[in-house]
Parts: structure tokens; C-alpha cells; sequence
């Protein structure tokens, strides 16, 4: 393991007594064999490479070219999921909800950090964070302005409060000037955030190849 | 339990951060701290459930103190403790009692990619009848257990709609405590924006919780 990085962040301070006591845990629980280093280089490197926000674009990407495909998903999340490749581990329930022109879907878990991990990773700091899970629910529209997304009145907008194991992603809506683009261009443009619900997707300035 | 973890509707906590191009962790520690709570989870001594709930009976002063992964960490050693696989002792000096018997690990590093592949599904095949069907209206109970609950303080005693029925589950509020799994069905229940946070909420807006059986009655 390298040293530690003590990044700069004002929201979570990382005192290097947090690496001492990790470190001084993982030598303990691997010298009494209840855990096996490598699994944990495994479980670590799976989510930082291999599982991420990614996965849930070439879903969401997969929905707007194919309308076969989005009605699967929208009907059976997990069957659907599992067509693109993803499943398992905190996305064993999932449920897709779509956005449309007057209608917006936002993603909170109040209680602790509930977050579809196969198809968006683990969750960013603002999504675990108690600004982020005290207001989601009391006021999605305030919440949105922060993130730059400004919704008219006459949008409904549904907040998604994920108590039990049941996880959520939002479909967004494709953007007008996408219609040529590929699956895979699209896939590129979806962002994290758009599965979460705080923000939407937006065409490339130039439309088409980027 | 009325913890600081059930933060749904308070204020006071501050602008949300958005950090550009975050790193799924941002130390090194805390990528260990997670993978030590899913390699230690892998011996199935406690549930998902439990282990939420050795978070939330963290201090309120300290629940908002402590960074995601040092609540991880904080979590992890209560529950190991609690079910016998190290003593304090032990993480207080790092090593392990003279004696201690030596385990072969639970999850091993071949075995992960098939083990998250599975997840642990909380769906139990079943036949319990759902109390409830889609478009009944329902009260979400006045209750306040002690103990850990998934029905959040800002809905209780509020009034909504069976939106969808997930399906059975196993019911956290025991489970948690090891109690049984006390399979019921889940549904997702519409609460009108209005019905919960009164009349300066959008007219159109709602918030969909996902409630138990036993979290509702009828209305």
C-alpha cells in the first residue's frame, strides 16, 4: 500500500490517525486469517476501475436507441440490467424511473447511503452527506438550484427516498440534436449526476462527434 | 431509533458540496476501511440491517463529526467485537491475544468478482399475503421504536397512496436485532410534497417511500 494522501478537503478531514487505526485493524484481522489481503485489493481495485457510473450510462444509452429495450427496463429493471451486464452486490432490486418533459426524478437516501452500486459505483461525498440527505426530501427544488438545474413550477418532481433495498436510477431524458449519435456516443454523455436526478443530459455544444 | 442518522426534512446542515471529478475514495485508508467492512461481512455474522444499525447508535455528536468511512470503521469494530471475532483488547493493541485460534479467511480474493456478481438479495420467496394493494390509501404508523427502523421520523402519521408492491422482503426492524427476517411486502407509498411539509411545498411534487407492512395501516 502506498502512503497515505492526505487530501485537502474541507468537508472530510482525514486525520492520519484514521490510516494508523485502519492499518493497525487490517493487521490484525489478517493476522488471526479472518481476512485475506488480496480480497480486499480485489473488492477496492473492482471499484475503482471496473464498476462505476459508466455502467449505468450504456444502460441508459442502450434505452434511448432501442424502445424494445427501454420497456424492458422500465418493466423489469433487473432482468433489463443484467441484458447490459450488471447486477449483484446493492443493485439486487433495482428500479428505473423516467424523466420527461413534465416530470423529474431525484434519488436520496435519507436514512444512510443506499445508492445503486452495479450500475453507478459507490456513491459520491455530496450523496452521503447530511446537507444532501436532510433537504433531497423538504426541498428537491432548492436542492436542484444547487446543482445548477432550475425546474419550472409545472414540472412534477418525484424524490425517490431509498429505505428499503429496493435501488433506484433515473432514465433521463435524451436531449433534442442526439438523433444521429451512436449508443456509445450517447453513453458518453450521460453523466452521474443525470442518474441521480441532479442534473440533466445535455447535447454536445457542436451536436454529433464531439 | 430518533438518531441524527434519520435526517430527513431537518435543516442547518449546510450547503451541499459538489466536488468536479471526485475520486471514488480519497485516501487510502478509506478504500481499506470499506473493503475490510465487506471481507468481514462475508462471514455472514451479522446482516445488512445490523450492520446500518452499528452505525446509527454512534453518538449524535459524533454521527456528524466523523468522515462516511471513519463511521465504517467505527461500525465495523462494534459489530466484530460484539460477535466475538476480536476482542478490544486486541484492536486496542493491534495483535492478536496470545493463543488466539488462526482462521482461514471468508472471502478470498478469487472468490470476490462472483461473491458482489450474487449480492445478497433481501427478497424472500414466500407466500405472504400483502396487506395493502396498489392505489389504497394508507397512514404511514406513529411509531418510535428504540431500536432500528426504516420509516423515517418525517413520514410517521402522514397520510399517502400504495404506489407499487415490491414484492416480500426481510423487515430490517427485527432483522437488524436479530430477531427473524419476518418476511412482509414492501411497497412503494406516495406522499403528497404538500401532505408532509405543508403548503409551501410544490402543489405537483411527492416524495416515494419504500415502507413495510408492518409500517402501515390503513387510512
Amino acid at each position: 500500500m502506498q502512503e497515505p494522501q492526505d487530501h485537502d478537503h474541507d468537508h472530510q478531514v482525514v486525520p492520519s490517525d484514521l490510516t494508523l487505526r485502519t492499518k493497525a485493524l487490517e493487521s490484525l484481522l489478517v493476522e488471526k486469517g479472518l481476512v485475506d489481503p488480496a480480497a480486499l485489493d480485489a473488492l477496492i481495485d473492482t471499484y475503482e476501475h471496473k464498476v462505476g457510473p459508466r455502467n449505468g450510462a450504456r444502460v441508459v444509452a442502450r434505452a434511448w436507441v432501442d424502445p424494445a429495450y427501454k420497456k424492458r427496463l422500465l418493466g423489469d429493471a433487473n432482468a433489463a440490467i443484467r441484458e447490459v451486464g450488471y447486477g449483484g452486490s446493492q443493485g439486487e432490486h433495482m428500479v428505473v424511473v423516467e424523466n420527461g418533459p413534465k416530470l423529474h426524478n431525484i434519488v436520496v437516501c435519507t436514512l444512510c447511503s443506499c445508492y445503486p452500486w452495479p450500475v453507478l459505483g459507490l456513491p459520491p461525498v455530496w450523496y452521503k452527506s447530511a446537507p444532501y440527505r436532510s433537504r433531497a426530501v423538504i426541498d428537491p427544488r432548492g436542492v436542484l438550484r444547487e446543482f445548477g438545474l432550475e425546474l419550472a413550477e409545472d414540472v412534477e418532481i418525484r424524490v425517490w427516498d431509498s429505505t428499503a433495498e429496493v435501488r433506484y436510477l433515473v432514465l433521463p431524458e435524451r436531449p433534442a440534436g442526439t438523433e444521429k449519435m451512436s449508443e456509445e456516443e450517447l453513453a458518453a454523455l450521460v453523466s452521474r449526476d443525470a442518474m441521480v436526478g441532479v442534473a440533466k443530459v445535455t447535447a454536445p455544444q457542436t451536436g454529433g462527434k464531439a | 431509533m430518533n438518531g441524527v442518522h434519520d435526517m430527513g426534512g431537518m435543516h442547518g446542515m449546510g450547503p451541499i458540496e459538489h466536488e468536479k471529478n471526485e475520486p471514488v475514495f480519497h485516501a487510502p485508508w478509506e478504500a481499506r476501511a470499506y473493503a475490510l467492512n465487506r471481507a468481514m461481512g462475508a462471514w455472514g455474522k451479522w446482516n445488512i440491517d445490523a450492520s446500518r444499525h452499528a452505525k446509527e447508535v454512534i453518538p449524535a455528536t459524533e454521527y456528524l463529526r466523523m468522515s462516511y468511512y471513519e463511521k465504517w470503521i467505527t461500525g465495523l469494530v462494534e459489530l466484530m467485537v460484539e460477535h466475538g471475532l476480536v476482542t478490544r483488547q486486541e484492536v486496542a493493541s493491534g495483535k492478536p491475544a496470545t493463543g488466539a485460534p488462526k482462521a482461514t479467511p471468508a472471502l478470498t480474493a478469487d472468490a470476490v468478482a462472483r461473491t458482489l456478481g450474487v449480492g445478497a438479495p433481501t427478497s424472500r420467496d414466500v407466500a405472504v399475503a400483502p396487506r395493502f394493494k396498489v392505489g389504497q390509501h394508507v397512514r404511514a404508523r406513529n411509531i418510535h421504536p428504540a431500536g432500528h427502523t426504516r420509516l423515517p421520523r418525517y413520514a410517521r402519521g402522514k397520510l399517502g397512496t400504495i404506489a407499487r408492491d415490491h414484492g416480500v422482503f426481510v423487515f430490517p426492524d427485527t432483522n437488524a436485532h436479530f430477531l427473524g427476517e419476518k418476511p412482509q411486502h414492501v411497497y412503494s407509498v406516495r406522499f403528497a410534497a404538500r401532505e408532509l411539509w405543508g403548503e409551501k411545498a410544490g402543489r405537483r411534487d411527492a416524495v416515494y417511500i419504500d415502507l413495510w407492512d408492518d409500517h402501515l395501516e390503513q387510512a
